[in-house]
């Protein structure tokens, strides 16, 4: 099952190659089809997990490189717990997304297509691999159609912020390999589930060294300030769907690595660590927060509010504790259809008026009502209000934290006071205002791929701030685990 | 002396030789393009299956008295060397219309050296071993040269005047083991070095440097690499593909015999596992941070085969620190050598295809490939991903094999040290396929292979790939290789 969920893009990436070239415009509906099926295969996947129990389900497990035959052992082995369900489901629906805001994509669509499918193909791996060497070559290959899709099918200085998230990430992953191996070395497995459920002593650096190692990586995916400065770049140059998956789903890589990998494998690192969580979590709400504020260009200020987003996760990190860890998996799942909803409005706008400056926008609403209503429910999402999404879960981040962290946590609230600030001023410059003869032009969103789009999307996100619980529920299974670990 | 059962272990490097001697005598007759190449694709065949038969017999054991050998080690480099050897042919016959005058003696140059590389494999006498890297170099200094224009010939006058001062530095190495142990045979030198005390640890050391300075030579490490750009850039492209993976793959096999089996000892080996290991580190420093600046691809190849003998060499000097078996790394740089030699081929495999065009060498003159020669492109990607070490391909399994074997001898500063360059390599050989898939091409003229390229190009891909997915094959018989150092 899980199987068929990770590789079935691999068989849409196939057909899309056996198109012949007069019939290129069709990989788009391949490459819906593919991404529907696996959304599909997701939920019913959702459906069948069972809330009561955790730990890991639907495993899946072959040897790949037997220890026997050379000196380390890694196994194909994929299972979810709530965690990854969460995670998994966010990406196949984005992935449907991504694929449905590109419908218009006329340039070398072959390729571009097929790209997008490996994408998500890796990031499902990602999500789904319990094996730590598995895990990171789907991490690796992830760099790949990111690398392409960015350089080729990007706008302004693409080939240069396409190199910036490369070499970043490759960065951090290059020692993420030699953490690999030195926990392998130390435990003789890579496997996730006994890793997480041993004392790793005796290893070859220090293991606070290790710690660093293997955080690193995931550091610079979330992004932590100071190594953020790859996100801004990344995310404004790329395509309008690439921007959704990096916001929506690549970031959370980061995050996920951390609970998974870090906060479990090593929990007495994370002990002492977690002061420090805390404080670069609060530094990235604020710092986002405030370079937010001069933004002027729409898809740079989403990406900068992402920072300052992701520094909440970090808090939630922080606390160590179930709701504090719960809140950080809301986080990010929310916050990956809260800001995958903005960049496709703002994709949608881009589109109609070619300019994202917000000067020179003005009173959009009276061009395009629909966009501005999804748009102010998206801003609305995302500054918190009760109800929407955003909300469940930064009030978890910030539950969970204040007991450990009572001082930090009340200077992150006041990352929300400034989240409001740019949201409701960006809305009120570009929406509201006074109409602009210069867009009378435009026309709203009224093609079915971009309704489709939106309304999911919205749905999702009314459904979850209402009713918590159907996503809460099962990442509270997940961390319940590594919160054992941490007590 | 040479009774009958020899001769049988010897049937891979002897066809080879008689083969070349019926080219060269029936090209005095006719002169016929398809005979010479027919005929050299048939010694390559026969030799592989003579090697298959002795596997299949259980023809293991030592002949010539003593001086060579028949053993899984041996046994894997006849396969590797026929391999090499039946690609490059294959990759020669478009090529070699530049010196049609020459062809006979072209392949037959390549059998016989084929056959001193096969040679060097299975010598364990130090004569045997001087005599096998002659007869390999001697073939390699006319090969450089057949083009017989100015770089050519240049290039065949650098590569024989290094190589000359190579050997007659080695043969320094050889001779003060010699003196010191009154014995050529490596098993004889193992035992005097293991009664060895502090008076002859001067000399030992001494001759250690030597060797490895000679060797140095062959497998292209720094600082032995001078010739690399230069004779990379002036040979026939296909010999340069044979140079940077035949003759390497050569001088690690010479090397690891040496080393593991007459300096293995722990009397010594902790001083050349140092060594090896700061070479191996200038190595990669040094041939990635210079291949950056080329601007021709076959120097860019050169300095990055500089790079890869870095990464080589962190598996030699990966021995086990606390005894237990000695080559912790052997079997990682067996099995590291047969992905070089898919991916490094097929990389040179695609620079011939399209240099043979569009007649340059320039990375510039990329532009555009993915348009013009879309399936060549595809696998001059691939090869360059394995050759950065991205999963999922053959390169990544390799350098995580080697990597881990060096955190199991307590080498972690230097897997940092490979993990770092990595991540330098990721620029110059990711700036190849940006070029070919970002920039605008030169023209719309097709490149296309024809179908003896295009059957290489297939070979090498398909290797890169089987064994980037399932690479327990060549691990289980990396490792068994391997064994012959076990005791």
């Amino acid at each position: 099952m899980l199987s068929f969920i990770v590789f079935f893009p691999l068989l849409g990436i196939a057909i899309i190659a056996l198109l012949p070239r007069e019939r290129e415009r069709d990989s788009k509906w391949v490459a819906a089809g593919t991404a529907f099926v696996v959304l599909v295969a997701t939920l019913a996947l959702f459906a069948a997990f069972d809330r009561d129990q955790t730990g890991f389900q639907f495993v899946q497990c072959h040897t790949w490189i037997s220890g026997d035959i050379a000196d380390f052992d890694v196994q194909y082995l994929l299972g979810v717990d709530g965690l990854s369900l969460a995670m998994v489901v966010l990406t196949a629906l984005l992935g449907l997304v991504a694929v449905l805001i590109s419908w218009n994509i006329e340039l070398r669509p072959k390729e571009y297509f097929a790209w997008l499918l490996l994408l998500e193909m890796s990031l499902l791996g990602v999500f789904t691999a319990l094996d730590f060497l598995l895990f990171f070559i789907f991490w690796e290959i992830e760099l790949i159609p990111m690398y392409f899709l960015i350089s080729i099918w990007g706008t302004g200085r693409k080939v240069y912020s396409a190199w910036k998230y490369v070499f970043f990430t490759f960065f951090g992953s290059a020692f993420m390999l030699v953490g690999l191996l030195v926990l392998g070395f130390a435990a003789d497995t890579f496997d996730i589930r006994k890793l997480s459920g041993m004392e790793i002593r005796d290893t070859l650096v220090p293991v606070q060294v290790l710690f660093f190692f293997l955080i690193f990586g995931f550091a610079i995916k979330l992004p932590v300030f100071p190594f953020h400065t790859w996100l801004p770049d990344a995310h404004t140059d790329a395509p309008t769907a690439v921007s959704v998956m990096l916001a929506g789903v690549l970031l959370k890589m980061g995050g996920y690595g951390m609970l998974r990998i870090c906060l479990s494998i090593l929990p007495d690192v994370a002990r002492d660590a977690s002061v420090w969580l805390a404080v670069f979590g609060v530094v990235n709400i604020l710092y986002g927060a405030m370079v937010t504020l001069v933004q002027t260009d729409l898809k740079r200020l989403i990406a900068y509010s992402s920072i300052s987003h992701m520094g909440y996760v970090l808090l939630g990190l922080s606390a160590l504790g179930q709701v504090g860890l719960t809140g950080a998996g809301m986080q990010m799942f929310t916050h990956g259809l809260i800001t995958g909803l903005l960049f496709v409005m703002v994709g949608m706008v881009y589109d109609r008026a070619h300019t994202r400056q917000i000067g020179e926008l003005s009173g959009l609403a009276h061009q395009m009502p629909m966009i501005a209503v999804v748009m102010v429910i998206a801003g609305l999402a995302s500054l918190g209000l009760p109800s929407m999404a955003g909300f469940v879960s930064e009030m978890m981040v910030f539950l969970g934290t204040f007991e450990k962290h009572g001082a930090l946590t009340i200077l992150g609230v006041i990352g929300i006071l400034l989240t409001a600030g740019y949201i409701l001023w960006m809305i009120q410059r570009v929406f509201l205002g006074e109409r602009m003869p210069r867009w009378d032009g435009l026309g709203d969103a009224t093609t079915w791929w971009e309704r489709t789009a939106m309304v999911a999307m919205v749905a999702v996100i009314f459904l979850i701030g209402i009713y918590p619980a159907v996503v809460a529920d099962v990442i509270e299974t997940g961390v319940e685990p590594i919160v054992g670990r941490l007590a | 002396m040479g009774d009958l059962a020899s001769v049988d272990r010897l049937g891979p490097e002897l066809i080879l030789l008689a083969f070349a001697g019926i080219i060269l005598l029936t090209d005095l007759v006719v002169q016929r393009r398809w005979l010479v190449v027919g005929s050299s694709l048939l010694a390559v065949a026969g030799s592989l299956l003579w090697a298959g038969t002795l596997v299949a017999r259980d023809m293991r054991g030592s002949a010539f008295n003593g001086v060579l050998v028949v053993d899984d080690f041996s046994l894997f480099f006849n396969f590797l060397f026929a391999g090499i050897a039946g690609v490059v042919i294959l990759a020669s016959i478009d090529y070699s219309e530049r010196f049609s005058r020459y062809q006979a003696e072209y392949y037959a140059l390549i059998l016989t050296s084929a056959a001193g590389m096969m040679l060097l494999a299975a010598s364990v006498d130090l004569i045997a071993i001087f005599i096998a890297l002659e007869l390999t170099s001697i073939s390699l200094y006319v090969l450089v040269a057949l083009l017989k224009d100015v770089r050519s010939s240049e290039a065949g006058l650098k590569y024989l005047l290094l190589g000359a001062l190579s050997t007659a530095v080695t043969l320094y190495g050889m001779a003060l083991l010699f003196g010191l142990s009154g014995s050529t045979s490596l098993a004889d030198i193992g035992n005097v070095v293991a009664a060895a005390n502090d008076d002859t640890r001067a000399a030992l050391v001494m001759a250690m440097v030597f060797l490895a300075a000679g060797l140095g030579f062959k497998m292209a490490a720094v600082p032995f690499q001078m010739w690399v750009p230069d004779v990379y850039e002036g040979a026939p492209t296909p010999i340069t593909a044979y140079l940077s993976v035949g003759s390497k793959a050569a001088g690690f096999a010479v090397v690891m015999r040496i080393f593991f089996e007459a300096l293995g000892d722990r009397f010594i080996s902790g001083d050349w596992s140092i060594m090896f290991a700061a070479i191996a580190a200038i190595s990669m420093s040094v041939g990635n941070l210079v291949a950056i600046s080329q601007t021709n691809i076959k120097r860019m190849l050169g300095y990055s085969s500089i790079a890869q003998a870095g990464y080589l060499l962190v598996g030699i000097a990966a021995i086990s620190a606390a005894g237990g078996e000695l080559s912790l790394g052997a079997s990682g740089v067996i099995f590291f050598l047969a992905a070089y030699a898919f991916t490094n081929l097929g990389a040179f495999i695609a620079v011939i295809a399209i240099s043979n065009r569009i007649n340059s060498d320039e990375i510039g003159d990329y532009g555009g490939m993915a348009r013009r020669a879309p399936l060549l492109a595809l696998g001059l990607t691939l090869c360059l991903l394995s050759l950065t070490g991205i999963p999922p391909t053959a390169g990544f399994i390799a350098k995580v094999y080697i990597f881990n074997a060096a955190v199991q001898s307590d080498l972690v500063w230097l897997v940092i040290v490979g993990v770092l360059n990595s991540v330098v390599a990721a620029y110059y050989y990711l700036r190849v396929v940006l070029q070919m898939y970002l920039e605008a091409p030169a023209s719309e003229e097709r490149v296309p292979a024809g179908p003896s390229l295009g059957l290489a190009m297939a070979i090498a891909s398909g290797g890169i790939l089987f064994i980037g997915i399932l690479p327990f094959p060549l691990l289980e018989v990396s490792e068994t290789a391997a064994r012959v150092f076990g005791s």
